[in-house]
């Protein structure tokens, strides 16, 4: 049996709070400087764009690294925005669904996720669009497989998936790249 | 007709396939979705708003001692502290009763039940304030076995039973040549709705309050608040804020009540949103059951008698465990014509926590039941299991073990056939990919013992809400003019849009009626129109889509009259084709436009389903309105040494009386696949004692692309006779016999009997070693 201690719907020791002031400290997201006022030491990268910076656009889900709906690019690399200390991030490149979509590259991901129907409640879906973004910069004809393997740590609750699969593959097809059918991982992956 | 192939890749874009009833426009909200841009509850956000947290019982089952909230009040930071003794008004709510406390006050009756909430500066601070909260308990032995609640000592003053439901129908001594018997036990499942409970409360300048919430239905929530909080409902204002799904899990009050309490306690707006964990602890889940079936059967395969036994633990609170009993029972014996039987069920109180609504509601519990025994009988019998279900399936003007006539459309046989017909998957490539294979990445699984197996299920279930209650859904609409002349429609309804995609039928409803290209939905808030009714049972589709074309019918009569007082003719003469009026004699024409020119024109309309009635002393009685009927059938490759699974496909035949929007019918379809076979292989709260012991995305698991097999769906329209447009509702029969085919087809791969929803790994090795 687990020690009992009081519940209070967030995990973490009750004798170490995190909630520390840090000096004010700059990130730079989606290209541009921003500067974090009177933040605390323990506050993630997500809630530090959420709450901090006015970019809701990555989602907490389960704040557990287990959902993806918190991808953002940390220099190009995805991660869950939520397993990032918002001042880990000080000096690094952030991009959030807010830059991608205001630069214009994921255009056609946006279009055919609302397009093929891979869009319910929504609120996985900037996470997806991170991934996917991703996953078709490094691999532009993954396979099926591939393509799931690489969207596994996204969960949606609403679609099933099916959806979603049929966007990329129109993303794929729009964008002309041959997608492999054979067995094992796709080109590039 | 038979729409098939409906996952087949189309490459057409929504544009062309226009915008009206039964075709596939794109929903109004879904661009904003995909940028970030759409407002969940948890994006809301508000100057000097403070940050709302739930302190909650460590114990499963306590007496309060005492309560001192003194330490957290005195922490820096901190705004408010309330606990039960700061309630207001009524100091429980419900959904069917108030039996649960807002905060508990002198006895804890689940582990995670709130106890007190605070508002702080920072979400941290709050977390540590809730901590300080000094609150004596003593322990008290936990009731965790739902059998021995029926008969213990009551651990609430409404008693431990709440519901006990027996349906005797035709000859209950009747018997079959053939009888099969079993048990089977399905787990408690979460909704696991991505976006955690959350909303924003603000204190209103007239002394009530505003929330802005994600919910199922905002009106119910509204009177369950104002209740509490001792004020009138109208100054008591509920706004829809975007919800990240629902699935049954936001139907019951969570936070609503909490976050009013705080925001006027503290004078300032308060946000809250739960952390994964706590929103484990802080809605309902689906019922574990119980089942215990006997099936009697002449020897040419026909049911005489299904004879059921169906204990669902409710956990400590009612919610709504009265009528997921009675869809238990009702539809205990599956979509097949049962001539005799005897069905009880219990649902019952525990200290285990509450359940309630999910998705399938009652119907996904005994599928699992009722289609193990098909299977059995089919083998008893040695006929093919679809074939007997063939054989037995329900026909309209049927009758359930309820009594209830079957009125409507009842394609029964067209669903099982249709997912029978498709192609099966080709066979398992002994060279292929490991992550093809059980247990994918893991690449645990050998190919040589990899078995397939081929199951079938298929299950029923009703539309809305039953046993006489009122059900209704309110719409108000309006046509005006805009800038440009053209006229705009602004519809207003309370239906809380929850993902299903109500927003883009409402569009369809509107254009299709009125020829409008411009239709706005209005912001849900119960401030501005009556109920919607909740956005569960499927219900939608039909109930506020009536409500809709009932506005726009009311509007095109009012436009007929304005067009026939410009002509000086009788209205009798005019006719509204596609957003004109037409004077028939001279085939004379106005458009919509020119008749606002005046005007606008608004209406609001209540629809309401035709009547239902409560069930009687034996079960019997017209509970339901309508029913919807899906088959499934699920192929899986099963590594039996390991206890490894994996779904290969899923063939399903699914009974919508008319797809008002085939692409988003196709998405309910795949979304609650997922869901059925979340529940057959993975999905299970475990609870311990009563202690939950699983609340995080890193224990519960939920199916990922990895996990979900391809889903090949045909949709059967047969058109409802009462319902609008015939359509039913899509929503839930994805959900009810997917899991069961799944499980289905582990036992053909295995031939263990598998009677447990989740199956886990240990289940299938230790029963293959025990076996082999």
């Amino acid at each position: 049996m687990p020690p009992e201690e009081p519940l209070t719907g967030s995990a973490g020791p009750a004798d170490t709070p995190a909630y520390e002031r840090v000096e004010p400290y700059e990130l730079v997201v989606n290209g541009t400087r921003m500067t974090v006022e009177d933040a605390w030491l323990g506050e993630s990268l997500l809630f530090v764009l959420r709450e901090r910076l006015g970019l809701p656009g990555a989602k907490n889900a389960c704040e557990q690294g287990e959902c993806g709906s918190c991808s953002v690019l940390l220099d190009d690399v995805v991660v869950c925005a939520c397993l990032v200390l918002g001042v880990d991030a000080v000096g690094s490149r952030v991009e959030t669904v807010e830059g991608l979509t205001a630069s214009g590259e994921v255009a056609d991901i946006q279009a055919a996720l609302v397009e093929a129907g891979g869009v319910q409640c929504g609120f996985c879906t900037p996470g997806f669009v991170v991934a996917l973004h991703d996953l078709l910069r490094r691999a532009p004809s993954a396979d099926d497989m591939t393509v799931r393997e690489a969207l596994s740590g996204n969960l949606c609750r609403c679609t099933g998936y099916g959806r979603i699969l049929e966007a990329v593959r129109a993303v794929q097809w729009q964008r002309g790249a041959g997608v492999s059918t054979g067995e094992g991982p796709g080109d590039g992956a | 007709m038979v729409r098939s192939g409906a996952g087949v890749a189309e490459r057409v874009t929504r544009a062309q396939r226009g915008d009206r009833v039964g075709d596939s426009p794109v929903r109004p909200d879904g661009a904003q979705k995909t940028r970030g841009e759409f407002a969940f509850s948890s994006d809301l956000w508000m100057d000097a708003m403070l940050w709302g947290k739930t302190l909650r019982s460590p114990h499963v089952a306590a007496r309060i001692r005492s309560i001192d909230t003194g330490p957290a009040l005195a922490m820096p930071g901190v705004r408010a502290v309330v606990t039960a003794a700061d309630v207001p008004g009524r100091p429980t709510f419900g959904l069917e009763l108030p039996d649960q406390p807002v905060f508990a006050s002198d006895v804890v009756r689940y582990h995670g039940e709130p106890v007190a909430a605070v508002a702080a500066d920072h979400p941290e601070a709050a977390r540590a304030a809730a901590l300080a909260i000094v609150v004596d308990y003593e322990p008290l032995v936990p009731l965790v076995d739902p059998e021995a609640a029926i008969d213990a000592a009551p651990i609430h003053p409404d008693g431990n039973v709440f519901r006990h439901l027996v349906v005797r129908h035709g000859e209950l001594g009747a018997s079959g040549d053939v009888v099969v018997e079993g048990n089977y036990e399905v787990g408690m499942q979460d909704q696991a709705f991505l976006g955690p409970e959350s909303g924003l409360a603000v204190p209103a300048e007239d002394g009530g309050v505003d929330l802005y919430v994600a919910t199922q239905w905002l009106h119910v929530d509204r009177d369950q608040v104002a209740a509490s909080l001792g004020l009138p409902a109208d100054r008591v204002r509920l706004h829809l804020a975007g919800v990240g799904g629902a699935f049954g899990g936001r139907e019951d009050v969570s936070l609503q009540i909490h976050l009013c309490m705080l925001a006027l306690r503290a004078g300032r707006p308060v946000k809250m949103v739960y952390a994964r964990d706590e929103s484990f602890f802080g809605h309902v889940h689906r019922h574990p059951a119980r089942l215990w079936y006997r099936h009697h059967a002449t020897r040419d395969g026909d049911l005489v008698k299904v004879e059921a036994r169906i204990v669902l633990d409710g956990g400590a609170y009612l919610s709504s465990s009265n009528a997921v009993l009675s869809n238990a029972v009702c539809f205990a014996p599956g979509p097949y014509r049962v001539p005799n039987a005897l069905i009880e069920g219990y649902a019952v109180r525990t200290n285990n926590p509450p359940c309630g609504a999910m998705r399938g509601f009652g119907a996904v519990q005994v599928c699992f039941g009722h289609e193990a025994q098909m299977d059995k009988l089919a083998a008893a019998l040695s006929v093919d299991p679809v074939e007997l279900r063939l054989r037995n399936a329900l026909e309209r003007y049927d009758r359930l073990v309820t009594g209830q006539v079957l009125t409507g459309a009842v394609p029964v046989r067209e669903v099982i056939r249709a997912a029978a017909s498709h192609p099966l998957p080709v066979p398992q490539d002994p060279a292929g990919t490991m992550m093809a294979l059980p247990g994918g990445a893991g690449a645990t699984a050998d190919p040589v013992h990899v078995r397939r197996g081929v199951g079938f299920a298929a299950s029923m279930k009703n539309i809305a809400y039953s046993e006489g209650f009122d059900d209704f859904a309110t719409a108000r609409l309006r046509l005006e003019a805009g800038a440009d002349g053209e006229p705009i429609a602004t519809l207003t309804v309370a239906t809380a849009e929850v993902g299903q995609g109500f927003v883009t039928l409402a569009q369809q409803i509107v254009r299709e009626e009125l020829g409008v290209g411009r239709v706005v939905l209005a912001p849900a808030s119960t401030a501005e129109i009556g109920s919607a009714g909740s956005s569960s049972a499927s219900r939608q589709t039909w109930m506020s889509g009536g409500a809709c074309q009932l506005a726009c019918a009311t509007l095109r009569s009012e436009l007929i009259v304005r067009a026939a007082e410009l002509w000086e003719c009788a209205a009798a003469q005019c006719l509204f084709d596609d957003g004109e009026v037409v004077r028939v004699e001279t085939g004379e024409r106005l458009l919509v436009r020119d008749l606002l020119v005046p005007a606008p024109l608004e209406t609001t309309e209540e629809y309401h389903h035709r009547p239902t009635r409560a069930l009687d002393a034996d079960g019997q009685g017209d509970a339901h309105v309508s029913f919807m009927f899906a088959a499934h059938r699920a192929v899986v490759d099963v590594d039996p040494e390991l206890g490894l699974l994996r779904v290969v496909q899923i063939s399903t035949g699914q009974d919508v009386g008319r797809a008002i929007n085939p692409v988003q019918v196709t998405g309910q379809i795949e979304g609650g696949v997922a869901q059925g076979i979340g529940l057959a292989l993975m999905e299970e709260i475990v609870v311990s004692e009563g202690r939950v012991r699983n609340p995080s995305f890193t224990d519960y698991l939920l199916p990922t692309t990895l996990d979900m097999p391809d889903v090949v769906a045909t949709v059967v329209e047969e058109l409802e006779p009462d319902a609008p447009y015939g359509a039913k509702g899509v929503g839930e029969p994805p959900a009810i016999s997917s899991g069961p085919a799944v499980l289905a087809a582990v036992r053909d791969a295995t031939g263990l009997p598998v009677t447990r929803a989740p199956v886990r790994p240990q289940d299938i090795a230790y029963a293959w070693r025990g076996g082999a």
